[in-house]
C-alpha cells in the first residue's frame, strides 16, 4: 500500500519547534545565567576602558608632573566632588612615587592586563590543543612519552614554574608572557587530547575517514568544533588566573618593568609605602580583582550554560 | 588494599624523575657559565677547572644528571648558595619549618570556614546566605593574595593601632625574643651536623610547636599574634575554592536516592547532611584540598615577601633577585616534590573515605 507523505515546507514548521544550533541554544542560555551577564558586562566596560584609554585618561600614564602642576610625591587622592578645593588640580586617585597621575595609569592598566590575558591564553590554547590532537591522533608510545611530559609539568606549582622558567629567560614582561602560557600548555594538551580519543572511533568521524578526509581536515572540520565547548570554558578561566599569575610576577619584579603601566608593578613598586600611602596600593588591587572577577564569572556562566544538566542543578 | 598503596606510590616515582631532569635541564639552560656565576667575574681558568672537576661540570651532561640525582634523592644535597657559600640543605631545614607552619595554619583556617560555609550553601540553596557566600566566593579567587596582605597590614597595624585588635604587620616574632629550642630546654646533648640534631633543629624551628614543647607561653602568643595577618591572606584563595567544590558536591548527594531515604526513613536533617551526605561528598573536596597545596606554596612566595617571613618562599624571592641559582633549583624540586606526595596522600586516602576505592 502506497502512503502519500506530504512535503513539509519550513513555513509549516512552528516557529518554537524550529531546530537550533547549539551555538545559539548555548547563547540564549548564556543570557539568563545571573554570573555570566555580569562578567560579561565588566568584561564589556573594561574593553570599551582599554579601547578609549587615551580618551579617558586626564593624563599621559608615564608622564611626571613635576614642574606641570603643583602636586607633592605621593599626594592623596584629590576629588572636586569629596570636597577638595577647586583651585587645586583633580587626581582622584591620587599621584604616585615618580609624581604621575595614578588614575591614568590604573586605566592604562587595563590595555596591559587584558592583552596579557588574551595572549597567554590565547598561545596556550593553539600549542596546547595541537600537542593534545597530536599526542590522542597518534597514541602508543608517543602519546605516553607526550603526557608522561606534560604530567610533570603539571606535578609543579604554576606559578613557581613560570618563576623558574624566567629565570632562565631573564626578567621582563615578554618573558613572563612565554613563561604563563608555557605552564597552561598541559590542561589544553589533555582536553584536546581526550576530545580527540573520544571522538576518533565515532561514526561522522569514521564516515569523514572513509571518504578520504585528511588528518588536518578530519581533526579541524569534525573533531574541533566539538572540543570547542570545553576549550572555551578552561580558556576564560585561564585567562583569569594567568592575569593574576602575571600581575604576581610582575609585583615580585619579574614580569612588566617600570614604567609600563601594569597593576603588579604599581604595586610592587609602592608596596613599602602601604603604611603612608595606601591609596597606591589600594586601588591598583582593585584593578586586578576586578577583571579577574570578570573572566572567572563569565567562565563559570559560559560552562553551566553549556551544561543544561548542571545549570538545573544550581539553578532550581 | 596493600597494593592500591603500592600500585599509587609507584606512580609518584617517574613524576618525581621528571621533576628532577626538569629542574636540571632549566639549570643548564640558564645563560652563563656556572662557574663565573659561583666564583665571581674575575675567576682564573685555572680556578674554574678546579671547580668544574669538583662539580662534575667536566662530566658529559647525562653522568651530571645521575650525579644530581643521586646527590638530591639519595644524600638529600642541593649544593652550596652562591649568595651564602653555605648548603642549601641547611638552610631548607631553618626555613622550610616557617613555611610549613605558615601553610598549615592557612589550611587550617581555609578548611574551617570554606567547608561549614560550603555545607551551609549547599543546604540553603538560593536563601541569601548562599547569595552572600557564593558572591564571597568568587570575590576571593580574584583577590590578589599580596594586595589582600597589603592592606590587612595597614588595617590591622594601622588603623587599629592602640585597640586591643592591633596586630604585628611583619615579622615571626618580635625582636628579640630568642626562643629556646625544646633540645636545650630538654638537655639533651647533641653533636652538630648529626642526623639527630638535623631532625631536632628542624622540630625546633617550628617556632608554635616548640613553644609548647618548651612551655614558653609568651613566645607562643607571640608566634600566633605574627602567623595571623599571613595566614588569613593566604587562606583566601584556598578558602574560596572549597568552599564553591563543598557546596557544588554536596548539591550533587543531597539529591541522590540514598539521602531521600535516609530523610523517608525519619533521620534527622542533621545527620542526613552530616552522615549521609557529606562523608559521600568528601572525595571531591579532600582532592582540592589536596590541589591547594600548590597554591599555598606559590602564595608563600608572596604573603612571605609582604610579611618580612623568613620562609622557604622569602628566601626564593631572595635568591631569584640575587640570582642563586643552586637556592631557585633546590627550593622548587622541594616544593614540587612535596606538591607531588601530599596529592599521593590525598589519592591514597581515598581507600579510608571510600572502601569501593581499593578493589577496583
Amino acid at each position: 500500500m502506497a502512503t502519500r507523505t506530504e512535503a513539509i515546507s519550513p513555513e509549516t514548521i512552528n516557529p518554537s519547534q524550529r531546530s537550533r544550533s547549539l551555538g545559539s541554544l548555548t547563547i540564549r542560555r548564556l543570557f539568563k545565567q545571573r554570573n555570566a551577564i555580569v562578567g560579561l558586562t565588566i568584561l564589556t566596560i573594561l574593553l570599551l576602558i582599554a579601547v578609549f584609554s587615551p580618551q579617558i585618561a586626564p593624563y599621559d600614564p608615564e608622564l611626571v608632573l613635576i614642574g606641570i602642576e603643583d602636586v607633592g610625591k605621593r599626594e592623596s587622592p584629590c576629588i572636586h566632588l569629596l570636597g577638595c578645593p577647586e583651585d587645586q588640580p583633580q587626581h582622584i586617585m591620587g599621584i604616585d612615587g615618580n609624581f604621575r597621575d595614578q588614575f591614568s595609569r590604573v586605566i592604562y592598566g587595563t590595555r596591559v592586563s587584558l592583552f596579557i590575558g588574551f595572549s597567554t591564553i590565547g598561545l596556550a590554547v593553539i600549542i596546547g590543543s595541537l600537542i593534545g590532537a597530536v599526542s590522542g591522533y597518534l597514541g602508543g608510545w608517543a602519546d605516553n612519552v607526550i603526557m608522561r611530559f606534560m604530567d610533570v609539568i603539571l606535578a609543579f606549582p604554576s606559578f613557581l614554574l613560570a618563576i623558574a622558567i624566567i629565570t632562565v629567560l631573564g626578567r621582563g614582561l615578554q618573558n613572563a608572557l612565554y613563561a604563563i602560557a608555557v605552564v597552561n600548555i598541559p590542561v589544553f594538551a589533555r582536553l584536546m587530547r581526550a576530545s580527540v580519543l573520544s571522538l576518533k572511533e565515532q561514526e561522522f568521524v569514521a564516515a569523514s575517514r572513509a571518504l578520504g578526509a585528511s588528518p588536518f581536515r578530519l581533526l579541524f572540520a569534525r573533531i574541533l568544533p566539538n572540543a570547542a565547548p570545553t576549550l572555551i570554558v578552561q580558556a576564560t578561566l585561564s585567562i583569569a588566573s594567568a592575569i593574576l599569575e602575571a600581575a604576581a610576577l610582575s609585583f615580585l619584579g619579574l614580569g612588566a618593568q617600570p614604567p609600563t603601566p601594569e597593576w603588579g608593578t604599581m604595586l610592587g613598586s609602592e608596596r613599602n609605602q602601604v603604611f603612608t600611602s595606601p591609596h597606591l596600593v589600594f586601588f591598583p588591587g582593585i584593578a586586578i580583582m576586578i577583571t579577574v572577577l570578570a573572566f572567572n564569572l563569565l567562565g563559570d556562566g559560559i560552562r553551566d550554560a553549556l551544561d543544561p544538566r548542571l545549570a538545573q542543578t544550581t539553578k532550581s | 588494599m596493600s597494593q592500591y598503596v603500592f600500585r599509587r606510590i609507584l606512580l609518584a616515582v617517574p613524576v618525581i624523575i621528571g621533576i628532577l631532569v626538569v629542574t636540571f635541564t632549566i639549570a643548564r639552560l640558564i645563560p652563563g657559565d656556572p662557574c663565573t656565576a659561583a666564583l665571581g667575574e674575575r675567576a682564573t681558568v685555572q680556578a674554574c677547572e678546579a671547580f668544574n672537576e669538583r662539580m662534575g661540570l667536566d662530566q658529559p651532561l647525562t653522568v651530571q644528571l645521575g650525579i644530581y640525582m643521586r646527590n638530591v634523592l639519595l644524600r638529600g644535597d642541593f649544593g652550596d648558595s652562591i649568595r651564602f657559600s653555605r648548603p642549601v640543605s641547611i638552610m631548607l631545614i631553618e626555613r622550610l619549618p616557617v613555611t610549613i607552619e605558615l601553610g598549615v595554619a592557612a589550611l587550617a583556617i581555609a578548611i574551617a570556614i570554606g567547608v561549614p560555609a560550603g555545607i551551609i550553601s549547599a543546604v540553603r540553596r538560593n536563601s541569601t546566605i548562599d547569595v552572600v557566600t557564593m558572591i564571597g566566593a568568587n570575590i576571593g579567587v580574584s583577590m590578589p593574595v599580596y594586595w589582600l596582605g597589603l592592606m590587612l597590614a595597614y588595617v590591622f597595624a594601622i588603623l587599629l593601632k592602640d585597640t586591643p585588635f592591633w596586630l604585628p604587620p611583619s615579622g615571626r616574632l618580635t625582636a628579640g625574643l630568642l626562643p629556646t629550642p625544646f633540645y636545650e630546654a630538654w638537655g639533651w646533648q647533641l653533636t652538630k651536623d648529626t642526623t639527630a640534631y638535623l631532625i631536632s633543629d628542624f622540630i625546633s624551628n617550628l617556632a608554635i610547636i616548640n613553644s609548647i614543647l618548651t612551655f614558653q607561653w609568651n613566645v607562643l602568643q607571640d608566634a600566633l599574634r605574627h602567623l595571623i595577618l599571613p595566614a588569613v591572606a593566604l587562606s583566601t584563595i584556598p578558602m574560596a575554592i572549597i568552599a564553591r567544590i563543598t557546596r557544588s558536591s554536596m548539591l550533587d548527594v543531597l539529591g541522590r536516592e540514598y539521602v531521600r531515604a535516609a530523610r523517608a526513613k525519619g533521620v534527622s536533617e542533621r545527620q542526613v547532611v552530616l552522615k549521609h551526605a557529606l562523608r559521600n561528598a568528601m572525595l571531591p573536596i579532600i582532592t582540592v584540598i589536596g590541589l591547594q597545596v600548590g597554591t599555598l606554596f606559590a602564595g608563600a612566595v608572596l604573603t612571605e615577601t609582604i610579611f618580612g617571613f623568613s620562609g622557604v618562599g622569602r628566601a626564593l624571592f631572595d635568591a631569584i633577585t640575587g640570582r642563586d641559582f643552586p637556592v631557585i633549583q633546590a627550593f622548587t624540586v622541594v616544593i614540587a616534590i612535596g606538591y607531588v606526595l601530599v596529592n599521593m596522600l590525598v589519592d591514597l586516602s581515598y581507600a579510608f573515605i571510600d572502601p569501593r576505592i581499593k578493589l577496583q
